[in-house]
């Protein structure tokens, strides 16, 4: 047939309305993520190109910050301790997730449980404890052999405690993940026991020790509140942003630190990224649960090094606990309830943990359906790449913002007063708002896990059955999810309790959250009340996290009859 | 481009007759995924009723083909029309089809009822007509006992029958069925295809089918569309695509068959190792062609006298028939024969037989194709 | 179902925010007072000046300031009630203080108010850098009791003594600005140096140190007066020592941001701020006051230190800070990690 004869008609494809909606919903959430990431950032990142009077200056503050070498040291000094703290960090919490998931000792719900207990505190709870265990009137002083705490040491201690739930959590998921039949190859193949780790266990876990390793990382360069409390006067970068806006009022310079502390971030950021990618390739979807049986040799080990661990945890808590009781560190150690009386010390005393509450709660009510729907749309919207790409982007980008930044940023931005939002600054609002931007990545990445579990033809299968795609998400999606949703919510729920970096400059008046409270406390030489109030949150927070895990199996008898045979 | 030339009257794939009326038309269907093109210039008829599968090795473009029916993934280029209507770059949930995925995409957390009743909505099915019309179907498909079940609680064949008749429920005037096999062992698999088929006859709905599978596709369907690299090699029923392939792919990909290339003459074709089969003048003398034969079409005798012979190289007993290689020289072919003939005529390993190839037989194409 | 009730929650524990009188003009007040003068002053002053309400907003010097400096755009705070002089000044070179003389302001000590017509801002209190000694440490380590700045220099206090950093703290600023305007620049970075090998820690917060001398951590802290007095009115085995070789000081000062919607509210708040009832409220926590003959009341204070301050030209003082820091950080900051 004469191929030329015949016209070429170009097909001009027809969204249906759900496609349509789809589309602008997501267009909408990616106008969102501008509006309350993107924005502010950019705001705060074009000061670093000021200077204080707000003319334009190019890159001399960076000539400046290049020049200052004490600034310099600070980068120095914060990518050591971070990279010191995931060298160590990362072997015990692989060593205490191949307990919980490859071995048959006993408790290992309770195990898996004590281990949660860091996320669920205040940064400043594992400080003081360190204090009152390390300091110069420390109780195990001795052990440090005429060290002093302040400093690197401290810090790295601090950042292990705090850091090793996040490590755990990633590496137990890896090594759960583990296909059996590998094993009964390896075993077949009469390897032994050290080859067959060396050759399936850690490979298997790989990306799961690069994504723990960089997720440490990223945590130790992006707080403040350790290096503040024990960190002596060795200066890290974010202490330098504190520095610099707190100590100096020098935004402009602030913003330069800012965009430094970036870099590291934003580094380890892209390495997980990549290490992801480059797990998609090798992971089987028809894997066989790898299921440990018995053996002494191997639990007996693992119990004892559990056993310590845990210990050393609940220890660093109870440690906390009791200093909240002391009348006076060290000079009076009567134990006594009056530093839980808060308005002895803080104007806006039991309130602040009220304001906590009601923070987190809209943060977890609001964040959690949001981070899900733009999770749902990053992944199922049909077509637009484009768009499903840079909404997806800005969904993972704040992991690698730390806290203080995005705080001075939202301080900038949402008080501007050409800014219509600025009626929100001050209030419950902003503090929600950036508690759920601050947490996003992770609720996002929880969501983004859950739902490509799901049969990507859901979509298409109920528009071939004229069903509107919402009806869909509505009676299949979200039930399927429940569980992941519940677990975003929670996790937003108990990070904004504890967090302080991201709202000590957006509290207003009536607004004060206790984990601010309890710096402040802090910082006035109120030890004991702040060690309190740093239990008080850590209770909230256990309790949060105890509901979640009680609706959740309630959940699963009720509504997940579907995943039983 | 292939089956051109010198064997369009051996080769002349033609449909059967049409005798219904034409229901979903294609007409230079093309689509690209950026620079690689999935479908080039692809045209087909389905007439109502009719059961057609798409048929090719992956990467053919037939599963691109039925999700540009279903809009799944829109055509680049060309029209669609079903039953009149152009649909080319409609969204799905402007169309009228049911479909059935491989991977069933059931919905884990809804019943065997709720799955089949899912796209029975609105004003159109009140609840009793629903129910009625679940009822209907989950008898059907033979599923009544399990109504109540989640799909995880049920076996791979269950889910596909669940599937399908959630893609019936709402009466689709067209029904797309993508590997809806591939996931079940051979016995269910065998099973399922004659039931899908004999439930397409019941229900009288225009149904196409996805499969890699090509004893399926000549199991099941009124007529087979065969694809390669983005266009349609041949459309014609399971008996034109087998004896009278379009193409040298077509002949090769479907059913099994012995190649070899020869040159024609005025006297027969010549093989490459000289010999001469004798047959009429099938193509312009001096033409080089390549030559495909069944295997059911050579015959065997024990005669070694003036005619082609070739050496038994293996022998298969597969219970009905028994299958041979035999080789002379470059040229190697498969039989097949019953095994009271092979004990007839002495065949076994080494010994030599005679062997004819029926002039009428042979599917000759021109050898640059 | 569970959703509503969550909202139905949420909704419980926002009413009494939502709920607040609306009869009294509410002030937004900044401040970085000591939390337990909040309460005593804010009911003082709501009760002598009934229209209004005070709204507490308190963080550290360094704080507060930073987010004044960051709000100036689109200013929040109403008054600013309590904090250093030095971050006033700094807020004035930006236009961001309303000018205005309380009546009675003239009364003031001259060089406890601003020099301008009409005023930018008014003092309260002065308070100084002063010595944290911990006595119980002293007994164990054998340290002698210091009472002067030279005497720090003591070998005695080699890793004994811990001072906030200037670049982070306004209270290490207060302290070497102090040295500074009582030895002379150059002796005061001489004496800096030699200071240094004596030096543990330089911490970022200005009470820290003070904090640490109090729980044993060192020996010696530096700090500031009031947050010495309150610890040891705790209960801390400390001595107070203002030095008698010239202490530097800092005012805590009153001032309406520019701007203020609720300007004549403000101004009644700071017409009270400068009276001699508030005087005699500050009069509770600090040695010297704004207001001559008011006579403080102030539990275990240095007394007798007013002759010890060193003169000091505020306004002076702001225009060399960053120079003055850029230098103590190249000189000290590097080097300051503990050994």
């Amino acid at each position: 047939m004469p191929a030329a004869a015949r016209p070429v008609t170009r097909v001009r494809r027809r969204l249906s309305g759900d496609q349509i909606a789809m589309r602008w919903t997501l267009v909408l959430a990616g106008l969102a993520l501008v509006v309350v990431l993107a924005a502010p950032m950019a705001m705060l990142l074009s000061r670093a190109f000021e200077d204080a009077s707000g003319a334009w200056v190019g890159l001399a503050n960076f000539a400046t910050y290049a020049t200052t070498p004490t600034l310099a040291a600070s980068a120095w000094h914060s990518v050591w301790t971070a990279a010191v703290t995931a060298i160590v960090v990362v072997p015990l919490a692989f060593t205490f997730a191949y307990g919980l998931t490859r071995s048959r000792i006993p408790g290992r719900g309770l195990f898996r449980a004590v281990m949660m207990v860091p996320i669920l505190a205040p940064s400043l709870l594992p400080a003081l404890s360190l204090i009152m265990l390390f300091g110069n009137q420390g109780l195990l002083k001795s052990w440090l052999f005429g060290g002093s705490i302040y400093g690197p040491p401290g810090i790295i201690a601090a950042q292990i405690f705090a850091c090793f739930p996040h490590a755990t959590i990633i590496l137990a998921v890896a090594l759960t993940t583990a296909d059996a039949r590998l094993y009964e190859a390896a075993d077949v193949l009469r390897a032994g026991r050290i080859r067959t780790f060396l050759t399936v266990t850690l490979p298997g876990a790989a990306y799961g020790l690069v994504s723990a390793g960089v997720v440490v990382f990223t945590l130790v360069v992006t707080d403040f509140g350790i290096p503040k409390v024990i960190g002596g006067s060795f200066n890290v970068l974010a202490t330098d942003v504190y520095k610099q806006v707190v100590g100096q009022h020098n935004f402009n310079m602030g913003a330069v630190v800012g965009i430094v502390l970036l870099i590291p971030a934003v580094a380890g950021f892209w390495l997980e990224r990549w290490a992801r990618k480059r797990r998609a390739a090798t992971i089987s979807g028809r894997a066989v649960t790898y299921v440990p049986k018995p053996r002494l040799a191997r639990d007996l080990p693992l119990l004892l090094f559990c056993t310590g661990i845990a210990a050393v945890l609940v220890g660093i808590v109870a440690i906390a606990f009791w200093s909240s009781l002391i009348r006076f560190w060290p000079w009076n150690l009567s134990l006594t309830w009056d530093n839980y009386e808060f308005g002895r010390f803080d104007t806006a005393g039991w309130g602040s943990v009220l304001t906590s509450l009601q923070m987190a709660a809209w943060a977890a009510a609001l964040g959690t359906p949001v981070i899900f729907v733009t999770a749902w749309l990053v992944e199922r919207t049909p077509a637009a790449g484009f768009l499903r790409g840079t909404v997806g982007f800005l969904a993972t980008a704040p992991l690698a913002i730390p806290g203080l930044v995005l705080g001075l940023a939202y301080i900038l931005f949402f008080n501007h007063p050409s800014n219509p939002l600025n009626l929100f600054y001050g209030g419950m609002a902003i503090l929600a708002l950036n508690s759920v931007v601050h947490f996003w990545t992770v609720g996002h990445l929880t969501a983004t896990t859950a739902l490509r579990q799901l049969d990507p033809e859901f979509e298409a299968a109920s528009a071939s059955l004229k069903v509107p795609v919402w009806s869909t998400f509505a009676r299949v999606t979200v039930p399927i999810c429940l569980p992941a949703g519940l677990e975003i919510a929670a996790y937003i729920f108990v990070n904004a309790m504890t967090t302080v970096s991201a709202v000590i400059f957006l509290y207003g008046a009536d607004y004060k959250p206790a984990a601010v409270a309890a710096v402040q406390m802090e910082e006035s030489g109120q030890t004991s009340a702040a060690a309190g109030m740093a239990c008080v949150i850590l209770a909230v927070a256990l309790a949060v996290k105890t509901v979640q895990v009680v609706v959740s199996a309630i959940l699963d008898r009720t509504t997940q009859a579907w995943r039983r045979r | 481009m292939v089956g051109s030339g010198a064997t369009a009257t051996l080769a002349a794939g033609q449909a059967p007759p049409i005798t219904g009326t034409p229901y979903l038309v294609v007409e230079h269907v093309a689509k690209r995924f950026g620079s690689f093109a999935a479908l080039r210039d692809v045209s087909l008829t389905v007439e109502a009723g009719e059961f057609v599968c798409f048929l090719g090795p992956s990467g053919c473009g037939k599963t691109t083909l039925l999700r540009a029916i279903a809009g799944l993934d829109p055509a680049s280029e060309g029209r669609i029309t079903q039953g009149g209507r152009d649909i080319t770059g409609l969204p799905p949930s402007a169309r009228d089809f049911g479909i059935v995925f491989q991977s069933y995409a059931l919905f884990p957390n809804l019943s065997v009822t709720d799955n089949v009743g899912y796209g029975l909505r609105g004003a159109l099915w009140p609840k009793a007509r629903r129910r009625d019309r679940v009822a209907e179907l989950l008898s059907l498909v033979g599923l009544t006992d399990h109504a109540r079940k989640y799909p995880s609680q049920l076996s791979g064949g269950q889910q596909q029958r669940v599937a399908l008749a959630r893609a019936l429920a709402p009466e689709p005037g067209l029904l797309l069925l993508d590997e809806p096999l591939s996931a079940l062992d051979a016995q269910v698999r065998h099973h399922l295809r004659g039931e899908i088929r004999a439930l397409q006859r019941r229900l009288g709905v225009t149904t196409i089918m996805v499969t890699h599978d090509q004893e399926e596709a000549m199991a099941i369907a009124d007529r087979i569309v065969v694809m390669n690299n983005g266009l349609i090699e041949q459309v014609g029923t399971p008996e034109a695509v087998y004896r009278r392939p379009a193409s040298a792919f077509v002949a090769g990909f479907v059913g099994r068959s012995s190649q070899f290339d020869a040159v024609m003459e005025e006297r027969g074709l010549r093989t490459a190792d000289g010999h001469l089969l004798p047959t009429p003048i099938l193509a312009p003398v001096g033409t080089t062609l390549r030559v495909f034969v069944r295997p059911e079409d050579v015959r065997l005798s024990a005669a070694t006298g003036t005619g082609l012979s070739a050496q038994v190289t293996a022998l298969e007993y597969l219970g009905p028939v028994c299958r041979l290689a035999l080789e002379d020289g470059r040229l190697r072919l498969e039989a097949e024969a019953s095994p009271d003939e092979i004990r007839d005529i002495g065949a076994q390993p080494m010994v030599r037989l005679g062997v004819s190839l029926p002039p009428s037989r042979l599917l000759l194409f021109s050898s640059d194709a | 179902m569970l959703r509503r009730i969550a909202i139905a929650t949420l909704l419980a524990l926002s009413l009494p925010a939502l709920a607040q009188a609306q009869s009294r003009t509410r002030l937004t007040v900044y401040t970085a007072l000591e939390n337990e003068q909040l309460g005593p002053l804010k009911a003082l002053a709501e009760a002598a000046v009934p229209s209004i309400e005070i709204a507490w907003v308190r963080d550290s010097t360094g704080v507060i300031t930073a987010r004044l400096l960051a709000e100036r755009a689109n200013p929040r705070a109403d008054v600013i009630w309590g904090v250093s002089v030095y971050s006033l000044l700094q807020m004035e070179g930006f236009d961001m203080l309303e000018p205005y003389t309380p009546p009675g302001a003239s009364a003031l000590r001259p060089n406890m108010r601003s020099d301008r017509s009409p005023m930018t801002w008014t003092g309260m209190d002065a308070f100084v850098s002063a010595i944290c000694f911990n006595t119980v440490v002293a007994q164990q380590r054998n340290l002698p009791r210091p009472s002067t700045w030279a005497d720090l220099l003591n070998p005695a206090y080699q890793g004994q003594i811990v001072m906030p950093n200037p670049a982070s703290s306004g209270t290490g600023f207060l302290t070497i600005a102090g040295w500074m305007g009582g030895m002379g620049e150059a002796p005061a970075w001489d004496y800096m140096t030699r200071l240094h090998n004596n030096i543990q820690v330089y911490t970022h917060s200005g009470s820290a140190p003070c904090n640490n001398a109090a729980r044993g951590e060192y020996g010696v802290g530096l700090s500031f007066d009031m947050r010495a007095v309150t610890l040891k009115n705790q209960g801390a085995p400390i001595e107070i020592i203002v030095p008698t070789d010239g202490v530097g000081y800092d005012l805590e000062a009153t001032a309406i941001h520019h701007g203020t919607a609720h300007l004549d509210a403000a101004k009644a708040l700071v017409n009270w701020a400068v009276s001699r009832p508030a005087m005699e409220a500050y009069g509770r926590w600090y040695a010297l006051l704004a207001l001559p003959g008011v006579t403080p009341v102030v539990q275990n204070y240095p007394s007798e230190f007013a002759e010890r301050l060193v003169a000091a030209d505020f306004r002076a003082v702001a225009t060399q800070r960053d120079r003055i820091l850029r230098e103590w950080t190249s000189r000290f900051d590097g080097k300051s990690a503990p050994r």
